[in-house]
């Protein structure tokens, strides 16, 4: 009896073992299944893409977002401030928004995430996935390969997964992505998330209620 | 007696599968070591949850009941006791009817195989072959 219960034992210890190394390993730089052999090359490169948007064309107020999926302080702007800045703001037709990427060196899965955000985009979902992708943040805390998480995501996001797959083992918007970065860089963007209003980079808080005045200046002053 | 330990080290060794799937579900996992991406792609499909419980949760507490269960029945006073052995066998039944309907849908619904599910299938059914040994034995 007492070697059964040696041998639960290991067993017990060897499975635990096993587990605790499954989820202690670092992830791959980039998600395995992103980049299938001769599909390095972006089908899609520099096309001209200047970002996602959301609002009227004919707003006086152009807002443009330079953000990283994998930034703490853009997924807290996203989830607290963009609520209201969209209700407030953009819903009015007061200001139209745009979204460009900069994911940042130091962050495992930004470029990946970007990545994937482009690939909702291109069936019409990009900001379905923008919200997946910071309202369940926990991900970019985790360190972990978030290739099965994202895909939840773009379920949730009502994407076909099979368009969805094939587009992120493609890399399709690898090059969109890099091109909104050296956009970024041109214009002395370092992190994220840092804003442009009407091509002028503002550099007040980053607070709804600080975009509704700024709004609000530039609406008067061209009345 | 060797039933019941045999049970305990099946069903300990199936509990870790189904935590080790259900910890990538809910992503402190990050990939599947499955070789073929299957794993991934039906870890990933909507039949993955049940009522909105990753489906690898249930074979935890499925895989844990068993555990449980056959290592009590090995205390002296238990292992004569027969509604042990039956508790055993319902509980197996039930787990190899949800892994055949777990596979029947890998195969027919989502045309993928994950390894890790078609491995906690095979030690459910040896479970369940088990205790049914344990239970004509007993009779």
């Amino acid at each position: 009896m007492k070697r059964f219960y040696y041998l639960l034992g290991a067993v017990a210890i060897g499975g635990g073992v096993a587990l605790w190394y499954g989820a202690q390993r670092p992830a791959a730089t980039s998600p395995p299944g992103t980049a299938p052999p001769g599909s390095a090359t972006p089908v899609v490169a520099t096309d001209g893409f200047h970002g996602f948007t959301l609002g009227s064309d004919t707003a006086r107020v152009d807002v443009t977002e330079y953000s990283d999926f994998e930034c703490p302080f853009c997924a807290q702007f996203a989830t607290v401030q963009m609520p209201v800045i969209h209700e407030q703001l953009i819903a009015t037709g007061r200001v139209r928004w745009r979204f460009r990427d900069f994911p940042l060196p130091g962050h495992q899965y930004s470029r990946y995430a970007a990545l994937v955000a482009q690939c909702a985009g291109e069936q019409g979902r990009f900001w379905e996935m923008h919200d997946q992708l910071f309202f369940h943040h926990q991900w970019a805390q985790t360190g972990k390969n978030p290739r099965g998480l994202f895909r939840d995501f773009a379920k949730q996001a009502g994407l076909d997964l099979a368009k969805y797959d094939a587009c992120v083992n493609a890399q399709r918007y690898d090059g969109r992505i890099q091109a909104s970065v050296e956009e970024g860089t041109a214009l002395g963007v370092s992190g994220t998330p840092t804003f442009f209003v009407n091509g002028h980079r503002y550099g007040g808080r980053s607070t709804s209620d600080d975009f509704k005045a700024v709004a609000d200046s530039i609406t008067k002053s061209r009345k | 007696m060797r039933q019941r330990q045999a049970i305990a080290l099946l069903a300990l060794v199936g509990l870790f599968v189904a935590l080790y799937l259900w910890l990538y579900k809910i992503g402190v996992i990050g990939t599947l070591q499955c070789g073929s991406g299957a794993c991934e792609q039906v870890q990933t499909s909507r039949y993955a949850d049940l009522w909105g419980v990753p489906v690898a949760f249930y074979g935890a507490v499925g895989y844990a009941a068993l555990l449980a269960v056959a290592v009590l029945g090995l205390r002296p006073r238990l292992l004569a006791e027969r509604r042990v052995t039956l508790a055993l066998a319902a509980l197996a039944t039930v787990g190899v009817a949800f892994s055949l309907y777990l596979t029947y849908l890998e195969l027919f619904v989502i045309h993928a195989i994950c390894r890790w599910c078609l491995g906690s299938a095979v030690i459910v059914t040896a479970i369940w072959v088990v205790a049914l040994s344990a239970m004509r034995r007993s009779v």
